[in-house]
């Protein structure tokens, strides 16, 4: 009985599958017929239609690359352009021997080595049918020689292109960037057809992160060639959507005081208008010629940039990672308010030092015989230190870090070009887990002069200084404010970002720091009191010093070091006018000596430039 | 026991034996053209399809219940395979695909195109017929878990080729009219939200696939050049080594996935209607040889690889025609290359394997 029940089982099974089998073959014989009659339509009712297009043909696409956009500076000065140049170009599948082409041609034209190198690369990454460059910026002689022995050579051609030019060379590379040829790294990201005739993008700064609007959407076009090769004429045209011009925030004016200030010097100056988060002046100094990265840089100039001292290579306004030094008094006597550890009116006695107690170290003031009586706005404008040891030792380091994070301190500050360093605003949760140790009470009492781990870029220093004179309303700085199409001449403004504003539990707490800062260099006793003389305007700031190991690349802190090398920063953060901020800068001289000395005479020629430029000075 | 013939002794289906090698001498041909007249490319193609040749003869020798019980095993491997890929595999144009193993690289997914429907039907062969609601479900996850880790490489062609091996088997196997249509509407409604999860750049892939005339630079090139060569070759074909479109370079990848393009501008219609004429006869004897085989395992296994094996066709032509997207498919026993051919002259083998083994009891 078993036996048969699988046996019937079987009989139906199989009856079952060749049912579908049959029914498979119907589906093939109708999908197979559909196949036909597409091959039908083709060779025999288009044929015509075809034979005059293979006839005539020699019909093939050639990509056009769109033309980049330019960069201008705020008022209109053309930092980026595209500048005609010729290269000479070869298509693979009509050479039989590539070597023995080159030795033809080096007899016309020099060819290095590294040519023949960058030709070999590419030759394998192109279709067989596409141009490869085989020499880069052909001099008029050179064009000239080659057109007149251009018969000896099928496949070979001189091609006309635009070559990315920065005019103001070093000035500006630090914002702008540059762009560069495209490596392997680069394909792996690309569209691949929208850059088919495409050679350069951008490497760094502008160039790189609003590298999808300036690039622009490739064209192409149907053209007729011979049987070399060579374009006999066009047939279709899909023109190329050039890219967005873009408009920066940079006030060429002021980024030229900056750059003069800095001359022959290391550091970083960068002025913000808080009301839009626009960058007016963005120096980080030394600069570099970008034009010489935009068709590649012999390794000799590159290893001479890299190995310089001076690090020019490095952007420090974004990169770069200083202590705040005194230029944190102000958040932190605004902290101190707000958390109710200091009252305006309280006064601390400062002898020149102060110990912990049960400690018999002494931590130091600038002035060695002390600033005796001091209240908040004595210890801002003269910049006591000891009673900003005391106020960070009250506060203790969970407030310290809490009330200073919310000025962007230790984090990114979102700005529109990338590989911004986060700084250090330290924690003792990061402690513990960066260096595996507890929190050291003196460690806090450093922190409330801007030293020990705390690590801050120009930048966040700038943002921060905007957020204060902004009373606590924070906004993300850029630099690209409007974007046109030289097209349509369609311009689009790019959006503020307004990040969530600083709440305080009052808010005459701003006004008061805000007066400090103004009497740091207009009142009596101010430490930049001289930056201030004779000034049609009022501005305000906070000096500062600061020692440190240099640009600190190194994650690790070594605190043997520093004491061997007592090198000063100068520092001064400052904005005018005091009521309605218009522009914040931050000023950071490395190894300049005294913030008072050094920096602040900067912002008052940056200030004095703007606010004669914007008529805000007023009368009387 | 009956006597057994020349084929059965030597484990050879001489009919499907001898319309391969016309294939095979057609594709010879075709690539000397579409070659550029190149014999040393055409002598190293010879050379691989005689060693693929001797692959199929050798797994024809394995009695059937062999390869029915290596299904699992082999699953298992290529499954383990798959996910040491994502771990460690080589990059080959941006996709990883390829397991290094020193003296050879090695594509697992090409041998999950055979596994998969290997599995499939073993896992159904003892079960009785139509499936159970319950293994289709078994079977649609033994399906999907190797075509998302194929998917995740990301390779969507073999992934989608994968899949159909297996879920023809599971359509041969008898299911449901009613469960067929139920996976269907299955799977257009889940494409809206795979949408939704896919990157830009994933979206504008498929949205180039759809309409390749939208890339005129990249897939539609492909598409209005092989239209040109194909039309322009007309009824009787411009003869053999006269195909202009193919000679002066316009077509890209003309000896391998847009070889019929060529083999259209030089053979025409009549051509081409030959050609189909030789797959239709190896497809009707791969279904000839399922409805005859003696078990389950071997009916759903045969004609699973039949049906891929025209899937391959079918997917080619329609893209060389401009009816299908663009999708990396050679055209079997013709293209040029030698991965996909060894996978299917194993699949042959197994064919013949499971036809010459079969045993003729007198009673």
């Amino acid at each position: 009985m078993v036996q048969e029940t699988i046996l019937k089982d079987n009989e139906h099974e199989s009856g079952l599958i060749t049912k579908r089998v049959y029914f498979s073959g119907f589906i093939i014989l109708l999908l197979i017929l559909m196949i036909v009659s597409r091959v039908f339509y083709l060779t025999v009712l288009q044929h015509e239609h075809f034979t005059t297009l293979s006839k005539s043909n020699r019909v093939k696409i050639t990509p056009i690359p769109p033309i980049r956009g330019l960069i201008y500076s705020r008022d209109g000065v053309v930092l980026a352009e595209n500048k005609p140049t010729f290269s000479l170009e070869v298509i693979p599948e009509q050479i039989d021997d590539v070597d023995k082409l080159i030795d033809q041609l080096k007899g016309i034209i020099s060819i290095e080595d590294s040519d023949i190198n960058r030709f070999k690369k590419s030759l394998k990454k192109k279709r067989r049918f596409e141009n490869v460059a085989l020499r880069l910026n052909l001099n008029e002689e050179e064009v000239a020689l080659f057109a007149v022995n251009r018969h000896r050579f099928s496949g070979v051609d001189v091609v006309a292109g635009l070559n990315r030019y920065y005019p103001l060379g070093e000035e500006l590379v630090h914002t702008i960037g540059y762009v560069a040829r495209i490596d392997e790294d680069d394909v792996k990201q690309l569209n691949a057809s929208n850059y088919s005739g495409t050679t350069h993008i951008g490497k760094l700064g502008i160039e790189k992160s609003y590298e999808s609007l300036l690039h622009g959407d490739v064209g192409y076009q149907q053209v007729e060639v011979n049987a070399q090769g060579r374009v006999i004429r066009v047939l279709e045209r899909s023109a190329p959507k050039p890219g967005e011009d873009l408009h920066l925030t940079i006030d060429l004016s002021l980024q030229r005081i900056a750059i003069e200030a800095l001359k022959n010097k290391r550091g970083a100056i960068v002025a913000m208008d808080p009301v839009n988060g626009n960058i007016l002046t963005f120096v980080s100094s030394p600069g570099y010629d970008p034009n010489k990265f935009v068709n590649g840089i012999d390794s000799k100039s590159y290893k001479a940039l890299l190995s310089s001292k001076d690090k020019p290579l490095i952007n420090r306004i974004t990169r770069g990672k200083y202590p705040p030094g005194s230029t944190i008094k102000p958040f932190l006597g605004l902290v101190a308010l707000d958390n109710g550890v200091r009252k305006l009116n309280d006064e601390s006695w400062c002898p020149g030092w102060f110990s912990l107690k049960g400690h018999e170290h002494r931590y130091r003031d600038w002035k060695k015989q002390g600033h005796g009586h001091t209240d908040l706005h004595k210890a801002i404008t003269q910049s006591c230190d000891v009673y900003f040891y005391m106020l960070a030792h009250e506060l203790g380091i969970n407030r310290i870090y809490e009330g200073l994070s919310k000025f962007g301190l230790g984090k990114q500050t979102g700005i529109d070009i990338g590989g911004e360093a986060k700084g250090l605003l330290p924690s003792r949760e990061w402690k513990r887990e960066a260096i595996g140790q507890a929190w050291f009470p003196g460690e806090t009492l450093i922190m409330g002069i801007g030293q020990g781990y705390a690590l801050t870029t120009p930048l966040q220093l700038a943002k921060a200084t905007a957020s204060l004179a902004n009373r606590g309303k924070i906004v993300r700085p850029r630099l690209v404010f409007k974007t046109s199409n030289s097209i349509t001449n369609e311009v689009k403004a790019l959006p503020v970002y307004a990040e969530d504003p600083i709440t305080i539990s009052n808010n005459t707490y701003w006004d008061n720091i805000i007066k400090s800062m103004r009497d740091v260099v207009h009142g009596v006793g101010g430490t930049a009191w001289r930056s201030g003389l004779n000034a049609k305007y009022e501005f305000a700031g906070k000096t500062g010093t600061a020692q440190v190991i240099g640009i600190a690349q190194d994650k690790e802190y070594k605190k043997d070091e520093i004491a061997e090398e007592f090198q000063d920063h100068a520092l001064f953060i400052a904005f005018t006018p005091v009521e309605a901020p218009r522009i914040a800068v931050a000023i950071i001289v490395e190894n300049g000596g005294g913030g008072s000395k050094t920096a602040a005479p900067i912002a008052r020629k940056m200030f004095d430039q703007f606010m004669n430029s914007k008529g805000l000075i007023s009368k009387g | 026991m009956e006597e057994q013939s020349l084929g059965q002794r030597l484990h050879i289906d001489f009919p499907l034996l001898f319309a391969i090698f016309v294939l095979c001498i057609i594709g010879l041909i075709v690539l000397y053209s579409a070659g550029g007249q190149d014999i040393d490319l055409v002598y190293r193609q010879a050379v691989k399809l005689l060693i693929a040749l001797v692959v199929m003869i050798i797994v024809a020798q394995l009695p059937p219940a062999e390869i029915n019980h290596w299904s699992v095993w082999l699953f298992v491997f290529g499954i383990i395979l798959l996910v040491l890929v994502i771990l460690y595999g080589d990059v080959g144009k941006g996709a990883q695909r390829w397991l290094d193993l020193k003296v050879f690289r090695f594509q697992p997914s090409e041998l999950m195109k055979l596994t998969v429907p290997m599995m499939v039907a073993s896992y159904l062969a003892d079960k009785s017929l139509p499936p159970k609601f319950s293994w289709v479900l078994v079977v649609c996850v033994l399906i999907i878990i190797p075509v998302l880790l194929i998917a995740k490489q990301p390779d969507l062609g073999t992934a989608l080729l994968v899949a159909i091996a297996g879920f023809s088997v599971l359509f041969i196997a008898g299911i449901s009219w009613r469960l067929l249509a139920a996976m269907g509407v299955l799977v257009a409604a889940s494409a809206p939200i795979v949408w939704y999860f896919m990157h830009d750049y994933q979206k504008q892939r498929v949205l180039t696939l759809l309409n390749p005339e939208q890339d005129p630079l990249g897939a539609g090139y492909h598409i209005i050049q092989s239209k040109i060569a194909i039309g322009s070759g007309g009824f009787y074909g411009k003869g053999w080594l006269n195909g202009t479109q193919s000679h002066l370079e316009f077509l890209p990848e003309r000896s391998t996935d847009f070889i019929f393009a060529v083999f259209c501008e030089e053979f025409g219609m009549l051509g081409v209607l030959l050609l189909l004429c030789v797959y239709l006869f190896i497809i009707s004897r791969g279904l000839y040889i399922a409805i005859n085989a003696q078990h389950t395992y071997g009916r759903l296994l045969v004609s699973s690889l039949t049906l891929t094996f025209f899937v391959y066709i079918f997917v080619n032509m329609g893209m060389v025609t401009g009816q299908l997207p663009v999708v990396g498919i050679p055209l079997p026993l013709i293209s040029h290359g030698g991965t996909s051919m060894v996978t299917l002259m194993i699949g042959f083998g197994i064919i013949m394997s499971i036809h010459t083994h079969r045993r003729f009891l007198s009673f």
